[in-house]
């Protein structure tokens, strides 16, 4: 249906823009910005802290541009004194109830609030203070987030995270007038509710009262220690990310630098944890034809499928906590981090003489769950924590700059060998859609011994922002022992976001979906939008990132996981074949189920 | 000031010979068009508070779109020192419902609901059983329309139409942006009708008496008459039905001890008027307006405690998600503590008068917008008072 063109003028310049356009988005037509805070653009509009509130001709109240349709003739004004007055008090009003020890904050720098404020100049409080001592008490039980309600100015952006983008609710609205917050259920601790960690709420919070856990300060030291040996890897999505922190636009590749960075930092060896991702593939695209094996030619009943990924721990939480009934679906494979830190502190640590209690991994991960995930029982089978500490590429950002390195002339470098190698197919993990490709790429070269029917081995139809995606692929002229899949259409699903996965969850437990395998990453747009990425956050962004994820695969000598010649190497002097007995213990965990709330 | 006093008896009114189904078939009978004309020409404006034209309301309503509408009576009723609508729903319910049917039968709605306060809940029985008679009736009748009872949650805010709605909805009780309005996207999101229950038992009265009888009563910007429910310093509390447009002074004659210092017309969210403006104010929508609450303070009350209670009550009843109304209340409130207690100096009440300012024009809903008036008024005139 096309939309009517509406008329109007903003501070006396005309235009005219589609029926439906707030005010907002026509005022930044023709560039005039006008400030907000709660409004975010993966979120609904909620028009709840009424910074953006301009003047309307002829209108008693003023509009908060955010929620504010244009109407025909209608006459607006961005930053008239009415304006200014008000959105100064309603700027001093929001300080007022926040705990401003900005130099002291883990935000400091990018709040929007501090911005907003600094635009300001909003010098000595008109209005009196009214934060309260209670609040200042920080929520530290999380490994993953910190919650801070001093800081908080309820602009909701957190709670319509949880709720719309995540399917989680783990945060939400308590209380009234002046006792009212956001809280989880019973204003117990973030570490004992249904929060997955994901840290998409850090990502929208405009200031400082969600952030992540830091370990930071734990990694300096560890590097500083002589009796240390400190490897670092670094996810996929962190080389398409982390130039957005360091000043430069969105969408750029800066591997070489990022691994150069990592080395004047003084990390002992600079590893990829795309080799674990490759390796990955390897074990659960494995998992997947022994499944289908065992489904359609043993007819063995306890098989679960559709099988699902594994690699997001945010999504893993939500499993244990939304769908327990689902959790044998799961792939047994830990994600690649953890892949990667067993192997780290047993195969790698005796490649190179070092002891696994001398070793600390340290990870870069563009994700807060994983703050959580290595902190977990389970992931200690090198006998000592597998993975001691994960920055998010913001805190990595931090470090770089801490440690005063000229980012944009730093030279390129390259990964350390072993467990440095990579191919595309590890690179695109970083991407919704990622795992799918890279193990479709893999099992349908075991199965067939030829090629995905792809052009260029691009697997287009598993790709995009879409919610939830699916796509059929006919397995054709198989090798002998694969002769029950001959001419089988092998239904994939893929799903990014939380509630997306959420929907996709319900359509497997209702039997309306037929799929084989299904990947789900916790986070809208996958890792590349994962909860410790830089901030801001949006679609556009997400979608550049995800540009660069590809760009980086196409140029990739190797694009196969199977074809990582370290992978190979590996399992020949040290797992022997995929899902082996080895591997299993090392490379495999289990889950549990957990409390709805 | 040519209005003199008079106390009507509209609203609960009982004669005998007047079978009430009557005045419903009597509608029924007309063409809904006629129905919003004489409405409209009635002059009739919403008593909830906003003064709303109710046959327009009805009309913008009617005309919209759609399949499904829905007729809501507001019984939220918890503006301090009004409690006018408990006594309508309990001696003359039958005249809501009825004014509820003529709404649904006008502008096209099958469905009917009674948001009723958690606090009049003693009441709920009762009514179901009057209720659940007249739906038979409706029945009967052919009517395709039926209504039934919710419970609010007890927060003075879910009174806010949007944030009933919600509250209906199973969400939080939190106003909503506007545009759009309820006639356009209410309950559900569905063309909606939300009329105070004393609205509701006019439109039932104006069917039965006629436009003409209704239109003799009060002004021409405030028609015919309103309840009110007086408290305070009065030896005479209790509900009484008025016309309206009559000078405040004439009311402090018939209800006050004799020692009226000020009236608080239209609740903690109205205005103050002190005994040097009782001869020039007016009670209706030329002068001040409102719910139905007229509170008296004799000499012996302190207008610092008066003042401070209702920032009190609005620090506690905003529902707190925008800024102006949550933050504005508390500032407020601690503001006028401050300065009682000398940590601000007078002049600082001039920096919250201005606060009230952008609360009144950039909150989101009527809670926040209407603090700034108690505050004002009582700063204004009995600024000695809030100082020492
Ligand atoms: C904070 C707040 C509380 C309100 N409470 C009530 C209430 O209890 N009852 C009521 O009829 N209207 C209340 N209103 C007004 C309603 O929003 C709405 O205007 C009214 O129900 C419309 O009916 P009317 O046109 O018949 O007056 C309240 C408004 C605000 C802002
Ligand atoms: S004005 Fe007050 S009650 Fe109304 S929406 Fe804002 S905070 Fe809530």
């Amino acid at each position: 249906m096309s939309k009517y063109l509406v008329n109007l003028k903003i501070n006396n310049i005309p235009v005219s823009v589609e029926e439906g356009t707030t005010i907002l988005e026509a005022a930044s037509r023709i560039n005039f910005r006008i400030p907000t805070l709660c409004d975010h653009p993966d979120l609904n509009v909620a028009g709840n802290c009424r910074v953006c509130v301009v003047e309307v001709k002829g209108a008693k109240l003023l509009a908060a541009a955010c929620a504010t349709p244009v109407s025909e003739g209608m006459e607006v004004f961005t930053n008239s004194e009415k304006v200014r007055t008000s959105r100064k008090h309603i700027i001093e009003l929001l300080l007022s109830e926040h705990n401003s020890d900005c130099t002291k904050c883990f935000k400091n720098g990018n709040c929007e609030l501090q911005t907003l404020s600094s635009e300001y100049r909003i010098g000595d409080h008109v209005f009196l203070d009214l934060v309260k001592p209670k609040d200042k008490i920080q929520d530290i039980s999380s490994p993953s987030i910190v919650k801070d309600d001093s800081k908080c100015i309820r602009c909701q952006r957190c709670v319509r995270t949880c709720t719309d983008l995540q399917a989680v609710s783990a945060l939400a609205v308590i209380n009234k007038g002046d006792q009212q917050k956001i809280s989880t259920f019973l204003g117990k601790p973030l570490n004992e509710v249904v929060c997955t960690n994901c840290g998409q709420c850090v990502n929208r919070c405009p200031t400082g009262a969600l952030t992540e856990r830091s370990y930071i300060d734990e990694v300096w030291d560890a590097i500083y220690d002589p009796n240390k040996f400190v490897v670092v890897e670094t996810a996929p999505a962190i080389r398409v990310a982390l130039a957005e922190d360091l000043g430069f636009d969105p969408g750029l590749r800066v591997t070489g630098k990022l691994v150069s960075a990592l080395k004047k930092i003084g990390f002992s060896k600079v590893l990829d944890t795309d080799f674990a991702a490759d390796l990955t593939i390897i074990e659960e695209g494995t998992e997947l034809l022994t499944r289908l094996k065992r489904a359609l030619v043993d007819n063995d009943e306890n098989i679960a499928l559709p099988l699902m990924t594994s690699c997001s721990p945010a999504w893993i939480k939500f499993q244990e906590h939304i769908f327990p009934d689902l959790l044998n679906n799961l792939s047994s494979c830990k994600s690649p981090q953890q892949m990667f830190g067993a192997l780290s502190k047993t195969y790698y640590a005796d490649k190179i003489n070092i002891k696994a209690q001398d070793m600390v991994v340290v990870s870069i991960m563009p994700c807060t769950a994983k703050k959580f995930e290595a902190n977990r029982p389970e992931m200690r089978d090198s006998g000592y924590q597998d993975v001691d500490y994960i920055l998010t590429t913001r805190e990595l950002a931090m470090m770089i700059r801490q440690a005063g390195i000229d980012f944009e002339k730093l030279e390129d470098e390259k990964y350390d060998s072993i467990l440095g190698e990579s191919t595309g197919a590890a690179v695109i993990f970083g991407a919704t859609g990622g795992v799918m490709e890279a193990a479709l790429r893999t099992a349908y070269e075991i199965v067939t011994g030829n090629e995905v029917p792809f052009t260029n081995l691009n697997i287009t139809p598993v790709r995009g922002m879409e919610g939830v995606r699916e796509a059929t692929i006919k397995i054709k002229n198989v090798k002998p022992e694969w002769s029950f899949l001959e001419g089988v259409d092998l239904n994939v699903a893929v799903a990014h976001g939380l509630a997306n996965a959420k929907i996709l969850m319900e359509k497997v437990q209702s039997g309306e979906a037929n799929y084989h395998f299904i990947e789900v990453m916790g986070c809208p747009g996958g890792c590349l939008g994962g909860g410790g990425q830089p901030i801001p956050t949006s679609l556009e962004i997400r979608k550049k990132r995800a540009e660069a994820i590809y760009a980086e695969d196409e140029g990739m000598p190797l694009r196969k996981s199977h074809d990582n010649p370290e992978v190979v190497r590996l399992y020949k002097e040290f797992l022997g074949e995929a899902n082996s007995h080895k591997a299993h213990d090392l490379l495999h965990t289990h889950y549990k189920p957990r409390k709805r709330y | 000031m040519d209005k003199q006093i008079k106390k009507v008896d509209i609203i609960f009114q009982m004669d005998e010979d007047c079978n009430l189904l009557d005045i419903l078939d009597k509608a029924l009978a007309q063409p809904a068009d006629d129905i919003i004309l004489d409405l409209i020409d009635s002059g009739l404006k919403g008593r909830g508070g906003a003064g709303f034209l109710t046959g327009l309301k009805w009309k913008f309503t009617k005309n919209e779109d759609s399949d499904v509408k829905y007729v809501i009576c507001n019984a939220d009723e918890g503006e301090p020192g009004t409690f006018k609508d408990r006594e309508i729903l309990d001696k003359v319910p039958e005249k809501v419902f009825i004014g509820m049917a003529i709404c649904g039968y006008v502008v096209g709605a099958k469905e009917g609901y009674i948001y009723i306060r958690g606090e009049y809940n003693f009441l709920v029985k009762g009514l179901q059983k009057k209720l659940d008679n007249f739906n038979k009736h409706l029945k009967d009748r052919n009517l395709d329309f039926q209504i039934a009872i919710r419970s609010g949650s007890g927060a003075y805010v879910c009174g806010e139409e949007s944030a009933l709605f919600e509250s209906m909805e199973g969400y939080r009780g939190e106003p909503r942006n506007k545009p759009p309005y309820p006639t356009v996207a209410g309950y559900n999101k569905k063309p909606t009708v939300i009329n105070n229950v004393e609205t509701l038992v006019y439109v039932t009265m104006i069917s039965r008496l006629g436009v003409q009888k209704f239109k003799e009563l009060g002004t021409k910007d405030s028609r015919g008459s309103k309840v009110f429910s007086v408290s305070g310093d009065t030896p005479i509390p209790g509900i009484y039905e008025l016309e309206l447009g009559m000078p405040l002074n004439q009311f402090v004659d018939e209800f006050a001890d004799g020692d009226a210092k000020a009236v608080q017309v239209g609740g903690a969210s109205g205005h103050c008027v002190p005994r040097k403006k009782f001869n020039d104010t007016i009670i209706g929508f030329e002068g001040i307006p409102t719910g139905g609450s007229m509170m008296i303070f004799n000499s012996t009350r302190s207008m610092y405690n008066v003042l401070h209670d209702y920032l009190e009550f609005f620090t506690e009843e905003s529902c707190g998600q925008c800024t102006p109304c949550r933050v504005g209340c508390q500032q407020l409130l601690k503001g006028i503590e401050a300065v009682k207690r000398g940590e601000k100096p007078p002049s600082y009440l001039d920096d919250l008068k201005k606060l009230t300012t952008t609360m009144r024009i950039a909150a989101k809903c009527g809670l926040g917008q209407s603090v700034g008036n108690p505050f004002n008024s009582i700063v204004d005139n009995f600024r000695e008072e809030i100082i020492y």
